[in-house]
């Protein structure tokens, strides 16, 4: 075995020292009667070379991505990773590392972590961040049950357009009859603000509402003015990370948790995970912020240096009275985010989030000179947006897809009554030439 | 430590774009005056030579296991085989969208169904999941499927109770709560194994199920599972087996032969996936036949046409994770187990009992073992009493100075003074050997110069860190000198 050093030998040698005559009287704790002797995965070891091969016809069973044109955003986005990202986060000094909790020889991991800490407060205009949670879907949901446990009320308001799956999880959080979820509707792609007004009238309790800007639709939410609304519920905020190099951020609006998904920022899709959840807050809510967070202390000599702060709030310490019971989270992920967002910049950061809008701009400009087309919304968008089309959308689809263009199934924005429309999202890595391309066949289905 | 924060100069930057303005509309003309961002971003401003240097010099402030023996117990530390971070890599494998057209990603999957059946065979399971990111989040899942369980059967208002053996992780208890449920403690007896009687006397109508870690936080199999299992049943609870400790009997003992109802596998640990630094893990939860339609949705099923997500559980707890699961982790898993093959699997838990009995047999005379028989994967010392005023910090801290990564320490809460060991089955001998030399010179400090234990570690990038003040003056981000 290539990955275990004992020989046979040494295995007597050492078996001898402990007293015993075999590796199975190691086990002879353990009743017989409790014990498999028969090979459980009928397979035999196979070698690096045989390994490598099998792995790659798996592979090959995939199409070739980059034969392909993917316009699938849906919450997770195909951004241009530059190689610093990749060489710091394969050093094995960073990723074979366990948590930090001997801060003495971890200030590797302690000092990025206060850095991604810095850069998620930035971006989201808010006080503190913490160092990740599991993916945008559960840092939603985590934002609930804060804001749940900070207020002691028992309702949220979720709006419609927040992505369907953070919902669905959320949903899954919440499984207390008497935590109840109350959906928001939309009014021309956007958060409806009288219904919100309603619901806030007539329901007590409300722990807070969670929105999403830019929205599932791609269209850029007006929070101006909910804060204010909401009065001391929550104001929950998911954003696309990117999309602050251009937007403002939640935070000028008085967001009191802004979560997201961080994964476009320097993370690959694949295939859905890991991904990496961002959650930012007030310092006012700072004992109820959930999952671990690096803090600047001084060592004897008055020397600088970082440890795991405020770990009373988590379970190791307080068990079933931890503000979360997250443990493992999605370390490496925020190391890419960090170098990610350092590599970047803010000028970098800005010019990103211009070209993404510039892009999306031009291929929703081209598709709706055609005729038939236009878009479902007229609202501002960033890099993602849905358009209404003549006949059958999964038509479309499947015309698309046999052409080498990927598109969001129109059956995936069917719960949220949207089957009707197409959702395209754009990045910088799409060229100008894919997007023609994409228009030329476009124009062949709607003319 | 010099953040990057601290590098930045303004005008400096690591990574160019190029603007085309393609669009007639600009955001300054398509977006109102309030959504465009108006403040200045505050991210640093470096080159590339000076970021990939900063974050080079952090990595010579760590340590992994490529560095050195990290016997951090219940963590599993083991060698992380290079290849698998290589096949990880694949484009075909990374850059697939998870809602992306099912027979386009054919090949991913195929390697999730397969490590999912391979995963079932070897818990002795019927159906699983592969979407909890993390051990704990596995928990939670296992929780919340217990919780619709008992709703289905109309018995959720009374049974509320979790119960939970005093050594358990701190995650368990943690995930009860999160779930809904009332976490009750059963004290362990002597060996820190369940006390039946105890048990006996916990469960009842409220009982919901119970949580248990095998082999347990000491290191000892669970000889009583069968019966435990069995008066948790009769008391109409189920079992939930925290597997993070399946490294000590991969192979030759099956959670669901021995009357467990719903597991987790901690990938980053038993199968080899890299920690990261904290994460990212993955935590897949396989379970019986009676709670196969209360998993997440989707799984991933075969059909004559191939493989396909699917959503039909008819009783399914909803979803856990945004999309499908942390697939990065579960190719690195698969190939791990692919490598192994029936024997490796065998292998590797002989080799870590083996390893972690030879360690403890050359610490047993230095320090008290908390348990004496045979351990499995881990065992437990106690720090107290090798020298006046020592403690398990002073130790830890010492073997710093040594070079090495320590145990965990305080944990489990059970043993005074705790140091819980956990070598894996890929250090060497005389790895091994050199550890328990550095932790018997350190017991012999204690008792001659305890001084030199307390002030220690001398050698690491700082000494030991003030987290008192970290605790009471948070400082939990960068800030330019002179800003708020």
């Amino acid at each position: 075995m290539d990955f275990i050093p004992n020989t046979d030998s040494g295995r007597r040698e050492m078996l001898e020292d402990i007293g015993v005559n075999s590796l199975e009287e190691l086990f002879s704790d353990i009743p017989d009667n409790l014990k498999v002797e028969r090979g459980l995965v009928g397979e035999e070891a196979e070698t690096e070379l045989e390994l490598k091969e099998s792995v790659k016809e798996i592979a090959d069973r995939n199409e070739k991505p980059g034969d392909r044109v993917n316009l699938i955003g849906a919450g997770l986005y195909d951004h241009f990773i530059p190689s610093v990202v990749s060489h710091v986060t394969g050093r094995s000094e960073f990723y074979s590392a366990y948590t930090p909790y001997q801060a003495e020889i971890s200030q590797g991991t302690l000092t990025w972590m206060f850095e991604f800490q810095t850069e998620i407060a930035e971006l989201t205009g808010m006080d503190i961040a913490n160092s990740s949670i599991y993916d945008g879907g559960s840092a939603a949901a985590e934002a609930v049950l804060m804001a749940q446990e900070y207020l002691g009320k028992d309702k949220v308001i979720v709006s419609e357009t927040l992505n369907p799956r953070y919902k669905e999880v959320i949903k899954t959080y919440l499984p207390l009859e008497e935590k109840q979820v109350i959906e928001l509707g939309t009014r021309d792609g956007r958060v409806d603000r009288i219904q919100l007004d309603n619901i806030l009238s007539s329901e007590d309790s409300i722990a807070g509402l969670v929105l999403q800007s830019p929205n599932y639709l791609g269209i850029v939410e007006d929070l101006e003015g909910l804060k204010e609304v909401l009065d001391d519920s929550f104001l929950i905020v998911s954003s696309n990370p990117i999309s602050l190099g251009l937007l403002e951020p939640p935070g000028s609006f008085g967001a009191d948790i802004v979560v997201g998904e961080g994964q476009p920022l320097g993370n690959p899709i694949n295939f859905g995970g890991p991904l990496l959840g961002l959650f930012a807050t007030r310092k006012d809510y700072l004992r109820y912020l959930p999952g671990r967070v690096s803090g600047k202390t001084v060592d004897r000599d008055g020397n600088e240096g970082y440890v795991m702060a405020l770990q009373t709030r988590e379970q190791h310490i307080k068990r079933e009275r931890a503000t979360s019971n997250i443990c493992t989270n999605q370390a490496l992920n925020a190391l890419a985010a960090t170098v990610y967002l350092a590599t970047l910049g803010p000028s970098g950061l800005k010019s990103l989030a211009k070209i993404n809008w510039d892009k999306s701009h031009y291929l929703a400009d081209k598709l709706t000179d055609l005729e038939g087309i236009e878009l479902s919304w007229n609202q501002p968008f960033f890099n993602e947006f849905a358009i209404e089309v003549p006949g059958d959308p999964c038509e479309i689809w499947e015309k698309m897809k046999e052409n080498g263009i990927d598109l969001l199934h129109p059956d995936k924005l069917e719960e949220s009554g949207w089957e009707d429309r197409l959702l395209v999202a754009v990045t910088e890595k799409i060229k100008k030439d894919e997007m023609d391309h994409f228009v030329r066949l476009m124009r062949n289905e709607v003319e | 430590m010099t953040t990057i924060f601290d590098k930045s100069e303004e005008g400096k930057k690591g990574t160019t774009f190029k603007e085309e303005s393609l669009s007639e509309l600009t955001p300054e003309e398509g977006l109102d005056d309030g959504l465009l961002r108006s403040d200045e971003l505050e991210l640093p401003e470096v080159s590339k030579p000076e970021l990939i240097r900063h974050y080079t010099e952090l990595s010579k402030k760590n340590y992994g296991v490529d560095d050195g023996l990290y016997p951090l117990g219940s963590c599993t530390m083991k060698h992380n085989p290079k290849s698998m971070e290589d096949m990880a890599k694949d484009s075909r494998f990374q850059n697939h969208h998870p809602l992306a057209s099912e027979d386009l990603v054919q090949g991913n999957l195929e390697l999730m169904y397969e490590l999912g059946e391979m995963l079932k065979s070897i818990s002795g399971m019927a159906g699983i999941t592969l979407q909890p990111a993390a051990g704990a989040h596995g928990e939670l899942t296992g929780m919340l499927m217990i919780r619709k369980y008992h709703d289905d059967n109309g018995e959720l208002d009374r049974r509320r109770e979790i119960l939970l053996p005093d050594s358990s992780h701190g995650t368990n208890p943690a995930s009860a709560a999160v779930a809904g449920f009332n976490a009750v403690e059963v004290k362990s007896n002597e060996e820190g194994t369940v006390d039946l009687e105890q048990l006996k006397s916990a469960v009842g109508e409220s009982t919901a199920g119970i949580m248990l870690t095998v082999p347990n936080t000491l290191g000892i199999f669970e000889t009583d599972i069968v019966e435990i299992a069995k008066i948790v049943h009769d008391a109409g609870g189920l079992c939930y087996f925290d597997g993070a400790n399946l490294n000590a009997f991969l192979g030759r003992v099956r959670p669901g032969d021995i009357g467990m109802d719903i597991t987790h596998f901690n990938l980053h640990k038993t199968f080899s996936t890299p920690h990261g630094g904290g994460g990212p893990g993955a935590g897949p939860v396989a379970v019986k036949q009676k709670l196969v339609s209360y998993l997440p949705v989707p799984t991933v099923e075969k059909s004559e046409d191939g493989y396909e997500f699917d959503y039909d559980k008819s009783r399914s707890i909803g979803k856990v994770n945004s999309f499908s699961g942390p697939y990065g982790v579960m190719v690195k898993a698969y190939s791990y187990i692919k490598a192994l093959g029936d024997e490796g699997l065998r292998e590797v838990s002989g080799n870590a009992v083996l390893n972690a009995n030879y360690l403890k047999e050359k610490l047993k005379d230095t320090y008290e073992v908390a348990y004496q028989g045979l351990c499995k994967h881990e065992f437990v010392l106690s720090g107290s009493g090798v020298g006046e005023g020592v403690k398990t910090v002073d130790i830890a801290k010492r073997l710093l100075d040594y070079g090495y990564h320590p145990p965990t320490v305080y944990f489990p809460l059970i043993v005074k003074e705790a140091l819980m060991v956990e070598p894996t089955e890929t250090e060497t001998r005389e790895a091994l050997d050199e550890f328990a030399e550095a932790m018997n010179s350190i017991a012999e400090e204690a008792s001659e110069n305890p001084d030199l234990l307390h002030e220690s570690p001398k050698t690491t990038p700082v000494g030991r860190l003030d987290e008192t003040k970290a605790a009471r003056e948070p400082v939990l981000r960068w800030r330019k000198e002179g800003k708020k």
